[in-house]
């Protein structure tokens, strides 16, 4: 068992070559608000010296750090699991810390704006309270009657039906790439959906009739357009479009 | 300048953070008191949610085990500085603990007949060390993302009210009936600028860990320890500093961590030549022995010429030999983590992986319940710490990985019981009339200040003395130049200057107040490490190679005694004695 057959190490692996990867200059076109100076939105550029392996958070720190401290935007984790750091990057909604630089077109500018659809408060930090609220309304809860005194029993084709939807980090990347989120602020939109449907599918859960009911709403389920931005903008790989429908069948047969 | 504008808030309990520890605490108090959690990230960005691997629990579902077992190898884990009545009450309530989650809707994975799952990790044995046991309840590779959003689905359930985005920068004492209590904190609002204190008759502070003292570390950018901090500048003591635990995975170059799951599920490390280097270093239960082995193993492999890559300056965690289906049902985030950060593919490459700043064994002293202590013995009433930020101490000189997320779990619980049992009979204490003023002039000071220097600067200077001097391996000379470059950043930090002048979301402040606490929490970790002239669990000192029971079989209790330039010479340092139970000191072998 020991010592495996194999021997992995004598592989060039793809780590290496990025290490290889020299540094390289691109140049950030950053959307700014000031909110206190009274100014419109303007874009502002910043040229930053980048490696191989760097993201478009570390370009976006170099800048806050090296060259305008002023420049503000939401990070924590910056391995992709907090979801801090939703922004639109080159049009498309993504975390700046799972975005690669390498992988953009390096020869063209890099475009970094706030997500769209709620209010910017400055630079890359908007208002999150609406889309928070949206979360909080579906009832993002297990509701159970019983009291056990152990573990619920659950089987694992049962706990497949929505483990999908279990990997949401509230981001709102995929709300945000919603067009009709975009035009009408009162939809819930697609993150809220997938909590709802984290606990609709949940075979300990007994509260599916209550959200279905709450999706139903002229603002629920019903707004989708089917147009896959949101599954598109998902970090964690979340098929959220797929949920969405699996929440409008539910709806229609009046269980999950 | 303007002065901010200041609120005041009358609560019955208010928490500090709003990571695992203080919702866990905020569920138990919610519904018996007047509750506020207050928190500098909305809660779900909390580093909770980046824990992967599990949650440690002898539920025995799949194979016999029990809590004596758990005991001894979180005591055993521990190097023996474990305290063994804490060790115990996290074991036996550890049960609990996860039925407790499991009840609120945390979707574990399952065995073939519905119970829930678990898997092997590292130093968790059956009967005292024979051989791995299967103890880690877990829920794929995102337990604590679970764990975090199962606890915030809880809150909002029970109508929990948090203050998010409202960073606390100071704890406000006052003395009544000859005994100095805790009266409010006060927090600075991001996105206003504006002051906030909030009076509680119980505080609870659960602001996680610190990990940016470091320069390769798994913690994200705002563990800036600021709540262990705040607490070390009232003047009490933090205990165990210089035990820091660098977790053995984390990706090459970048520290983001990759689950001990990993080697829980069959994972193997190998050097440079493809050797299973693990068997030389603890030949029973190899690569799952406990991580400061692990990591010091990795480091010697690497320092001997046997690391891989082109600089020899990593090792491999080898996965290739395990079912492309399994690494997806178990470990499906970790290695995406590889494929997207190092553009590694697990299932046919060897992943580059090198120990990573992880965890502070050591930080706020408590007894079990949850009550701060002012000295060895005397608590500090009204006043509570669980989680990260505290010292129960149930991890001693080295924790074991799963035993964090149940750490937050059983001893955010009891903070919260406790802190309402206090907060049901004690009257607030009055909050001071200059009660923001230490506040007002900290920001006041780092907004005005004219100087040269940058943050960004120091703090990368400050990570990278630490990295090089204070990390795996250390000695006498190696600590006390960081020490000597700690007093000098401490100068350079009076001469700092920041760029953003505004009140709305002022990153840039904020930024230089975190740095502050970065280089308080550095130099009592640099100063205690120094001081302990042995080596235990994850400390190693390479001039006192040994453990020695006979002078440091004890806490370390640091104390700040007042303003001095040259680091260390500010300090007191005190010995607490550990508590023992049924385990006398052994050697640690694997």
């Amino acid at each position: 068992m020991a010592t495996a057959t194999a021997n992995p190490a004598g592989k060039a692996s793809a780590f290496e070559e990025m290490g290889a990867v020299p540094s390289f200059q691109v140049t950030l076109f950053v959307r700014r608000f000031d909110p206190e100076s009274g100014e419109e939105a303007k874009w502002e550029d910043f040229d930053v010296q980048v490696h191989g392996t760097d993201r478009v958070l570390d370009a976006l720190h170099k800048i806050k750090w090296e060259q305008d401290g002023s420049l503000t935007f939401r990070r924590s984790c910056a391995h992709g699991v907090c979801g801090s750091d939703a922004m639109r990057i080159n049009g498309r909604n993504r975390l700046a810390c799972k975005t690669l630089i390498k992988d953009l077109d390096i020869t063209q500018p890099i475009y970094v704006e706030p997500i769209k659809g709620l209010t910017v408060e400055k630079d890359l930090i908007v208002d999150m309270n609406p889309f928070y609220e949206a979360y909080r309304d579906i009832k993002p809860f297990l509701i159970a009657s019983d009291k056990p005194e152990k573990e619920r029993l659950q089987s694992s084709v049962e706990r497949a039906r929505f483990e999908d939807t279990t990997k949401c980090i509230l981001c709102a990347a995929c709300t945000t790439s919603c067009p009709v989120f975009w035009t009408d602020g009162q939809y819930f939109g697609p993150a809220a959906i997938v909590n709802a449907h984290r606990f609709i599918f949940d075979s300990r859960d007994e509260g599916a009739e209550l959200r279905l009911d709450i999706l139903n709403d002229k603002e629920g389920v019903w707004r989708c357009r089917t147009t896959f931005n949101c599954t598109e903008a998902c970090p964690r790989g979340i098929e959220v479009t797929r949920a969405i429908a699996e929440v409008k069948q539910a709806i229609l047969r009046g269980r999950p | 300048m303007t002065t901010p504008k200041v609120h005041h808030y009358e609560y019955d309990v208010v928490i500090v953070g709003a990571g695992g520890a203080g919702m866990r605490a905020a569920i138990e108090a919610g519904p018996h008191a007047k509750t506020a959690v207050i928190s500098k990230l909305f809660p779900t960005r909390s580093h909770t949610g980046a824990a992967q691997g599990g949650m440690a629990a002898a539920l025995a579902n799949v194979e016999e085990d029990n809590w004596e077992w758990h005991t001894f190898d979180t005591v055993k884990g521990g190097d023996y500085l474990v305290d063994q009545d804490a060790a115990e009450i996290l074991a036996k309530e550890s049960v609990q603990a996860v039925i407790d989650l499991e009840n609120m809707g945390l979707p574990f994975n399952r065995t073939p007949d519905g119970k829930i799952d678990q898997r092997r990790f590292g130093g968790h044995t059956r009967d005292h060390g024979k051989a791995p046991v299967r103890r880690s309840c877990y829920s794929a590779d995102r337990t604590g993302h679970m764990i975090l959003q199962t606890l915030y689905q809880n809150c909002v359930k029970l109508g929990i009210e948090f203050y998010n985005e409202f960073y606390v920068l100071d704890l406000v004492m006052n003395t009544v009936d000859g005994v100095e209590r805790p009266s409010a904190v006060v927090a600075y609002e991001l996105a206003t600028g504006e002051i906030h204190v909030f009076q509680g008759k119980s505080i609870v502070f659960a602001t996680g860990g610190f990990g940016k003292i470091f320069k390769t570390t798994s913690n994200a950018h705002t563990l800036t320890g600021d709540g262990v901090g705040i607490i070390w500048r009232k003047g009490l003591p933090l205990e165990d500093m210089e035990f820091y635990q660098f977790h053995p995975t984390g990706l090459a170059g970048l520290g983001i961590l990759l689950s001990e799951a990993a080697r829980g599920e069959g994972g193997i490390l190998r050097n440079s030549s493809g050797e299973r280097f693990m068997e030389r270093y603890a030949p029973t239960i190899k690569d799952l022995a406990p991580r400061d082995m692990v990591a010091r193993a990795m480091a010697n492999e690497v320092r001997e010429g046997r690391g891989a890559g082109p600089n020899k300056d990593y090792v491999l965690l080898d996965l290739t030999h395990l079912p492309p289906a399994v690494i997806d049902e178990k470990l499906p985030d970790i290695t995406e983590f590889a494929r997207t950060y190092l553009g590694v593919e697990p299932y046919t490459e060897p992943v580059p992986v090198f120990p990573t700043a992880h965890y502070a064994m050591g930080g706020i002293p408590t007894n079990v319940k949850a009550e701060v202590l002012r000295d060895n013995t005397t608590v500090v009433p009204g006043l509570y710490a669980a989680g990260e930020c505290a010292c129960v101490s149930v991890h001693g000189a080295n924790r074991l990985g799963t035993n964090s997320l149940l750490d937050i779990n059983v001893f955010g619980k009891r903070a919260g019981i406790y802190a309402v049992e206090y907060a049901k009979t004690a009257k607030h204490v009055p909050v001071p009339e200059n009660a923001v003023d230490e506040v007002l002039a900290l920001i006041e000071r780092v907004r005005n200040s004219k100087g040269t220097e940058k943050v960004a600067t120091l703090r990368k200077e400050l990570q990278e003395t630490m990295d090089k001097n204070v990390q795996v391996y250390r000695t006498e000379d190696s600590i006390n130049e960081s020490l000597d470059k700690i007093t000098e950043l401490r100068e350079r930090y009076n001469h700092i200057a920041i760029q953003d002048l505004g009140q709305r979301f002022n990153t840039d402040l904020l930024e230089a107040i975190e740095l502050g606490f970065l280089l308080d929490l550095a130099e009592v970790t640099a100063y205690t490490s120094r001081e302990r002239r042995e080596s235990r669990g994850g400390h190693f000192r390479e001039d006192f190679d040994t453990r020695n029971d006979e002078k440091f079989m004890v806490h370390s209790m640091a104390y700040k005694t007042g303003e001095n330039p040259k680091a260390g010479e500010d300090i007191k340092l005190g010995w607490k004695p550990v508590t023992i139970t049924n385990y006398p000191p052994m050697e640690r072998k694997y």
